[in-house]
């Protein structure tokens, strides 16, 4: 850790949130510290540093909290410039806000619940790639591929799960290819929580989504 | 003269409208002003706003720029030379863009859940969320301002206008449900914040009349069964 630099990670390790800011850093080469939390449990810490929302992921940056992941992200690339997740020009970094906004309203961890409708809106994320460019961020992984990588992943269990393909390769080719790449990164792929306790983490969390569905009919 | 490089399309009543338009007068800026009718969709709106299909969309020159923050920030980006909309410190901006979503993704569906609330019991907790929201953002002002007048210091900035662009909407919901919902008893602070800003030179001009406005929900109600927009 470079001196007088503290930076810790408040995280969650099935939190495709807590993914983002972690992936945000190691990007940046940026040493941090990560705390996992125990949301059955909150600590002191967590209530006391976002005792807005409560939740996870939350940076702390010399003793500053910040939270909310995609917050987080623009101050992580406003504060270590090495590696600029956004681009530069004004008009694609307004696209790239636009495209990590749709990914958190239409891809959040509850739509998991709406299956066939988040898959819908990953046809519509795809048209946000360029035939012949990788990622998002063009040449390089940027802000929206960090936003929206974590889909490849919590996508595929969730399809399996409900039986229905959510990335799916023929219907969009180009987001497939952009998560594949972000998500074989080995300095990305690191961060990866197990695929067998994040498929059984799932069930039981859809399960709950379940029964409280159930319950408030 | 309004300038045909920078378009906005938009109706007058929205909101999210009025953060394009107020981050465009603060940097001074003509722009043609094309409004959308009530539950109809221009082909430009269509043409600009595929994903959405909604209001507003800047367009500068030939790029649509769509979601309102994002165009608040892109006209500050753009226009670097006129007065500053987001903090220049990068943790003073990162705490406005943390209340910016939350008033966009926990008070403002709040406000709207009062006249969406069914019988007396949820109208009175869906109130008492809208006022726990606004002791909430009373703390965040007297953090946020440091003694200055607006949440951006000395002139209005993001989370002014994040926040300060459904003023008009909070008095017509305080109107027509005969309650208080900013209360100079309860956040001070606030309630002189919100005169400041409705007089600002460039929120005036931008901020619908009361009595207008909840004609326009009249309309909104009966045509719709909704209550206001929420995009």
């Amino acid at each position: 850790m470079a001196t007088g630099e503290e930076v810790k990670v408040l995280g969650y390790w099935s939190s495709p949130y807590a993914l983002r800011v972690k992936w945000a850093l190691k990007l940046k080469a940026v040493e941090f510290d990560y705390m996992e939390e125990d949301l059955t449990n909150k600590s002191a810490l967590l209530l006391q540093l976002n005792p807005v929302h409560k939740k996870i992921p939350v940076l702390l940056h010399n003793g500053k909290p910040v939270a909310e992941s995609l917050v987080i992200m623009e101050y992580v690339d406003e504060t270590w410039k090495q590696n600029p997740l956004l681009p530069q020009h004004p008009h694609q970094r307004a696209i790239a806000r636009f495209w990590a906004k749709f990914v958190d309203e239409k891809e959040g961890e509850e739509q998991e619940k709406a299956a066939k409708e988040a898959r819908e809106h990953l046809k519509t994320l795809e048209s946000g790639l360029e035939e012949g460019k990788p990622f998002f961020g063009g040449e390089s992984i940027g802000f929206v591929d960090i936003a929206a990588a974590w889909i490849g992943v919590w996508g595929e269990i969730t399809g399996e799960i409900v039986g229905i393909k959510l990335v799916d390769e023929e219907a969009m080719p180009l987001l497939t290819a952009c998560f594949q790449a972000v998500l074989q990164t080995p300095l990305l792929k690191e961060c990866l929580p197990p695929r067998a306790e994040l498929l059984e983490h799932s069930k039981r969390f859809r399960q709950k989504l379940m029964a409280a569905a159930a319950a408030s009919t | 003269m309004a300038n045909k490089e920078v378009r906005v399309l938009g109706a007058w009543p929205s909101p999210f409208v009025m953060r394009a338009r107020i981050a465009l007068n603060i940097k001074k800026l003509d722009y043609e002003f094309l409004q959308e009718q009530l539950g109809s969709k221009s082909e430009l709106l269509l043409k600009s706003n595929p994903v959405h299909k909604k209001i507003p969309v800047l367009i500068h020159g030939d790029k649509p720029i769509c979601e309102s923050l994002v165009i608040v920030q892109y006209v500050d980006e753009v226009w670097s030379s006129g007065p500053s909309i987001l903090p220049s410190d990068p943790y003073d901006r990162a705490i406005a863009r943390f209340w910016a979503a939350y008033i966009d993704d926990k008070w403002f569906p709040s406000l709207s859940g009062i006249p969406r609330a069914q019988g007396e019991e949820a109208k009175m907790a869906a109130i008492q969320q809208v006022r726990d929201g606004l002791e909430l953002l009373e703390d965040a002002f007297v953090k946020c301002s440091k003694g200055k007048p607006f949440f951006g210091g000395d002139s209005i900035g993001y989370l002014d206008i994040a926040f300060g662009c459904f003023l008009g909407w909070l008095r017509v919901t305080e109107k027509s449900n005969g309650v208080k919902l900013l209360d100079e008893t309860k956040t001070p602070n606030l309630a002189k914040w919100a005169v400041r800003f409705c007089s600002d030179v460039a929120v005036k001009d931008v901020m619908p009349d009361t009595d207008k406005l909840a004609e326009f929900a009249k309309v909104l109600f009966a045509k719709f069964r909704a209550p206001p927009p929420s995009n």
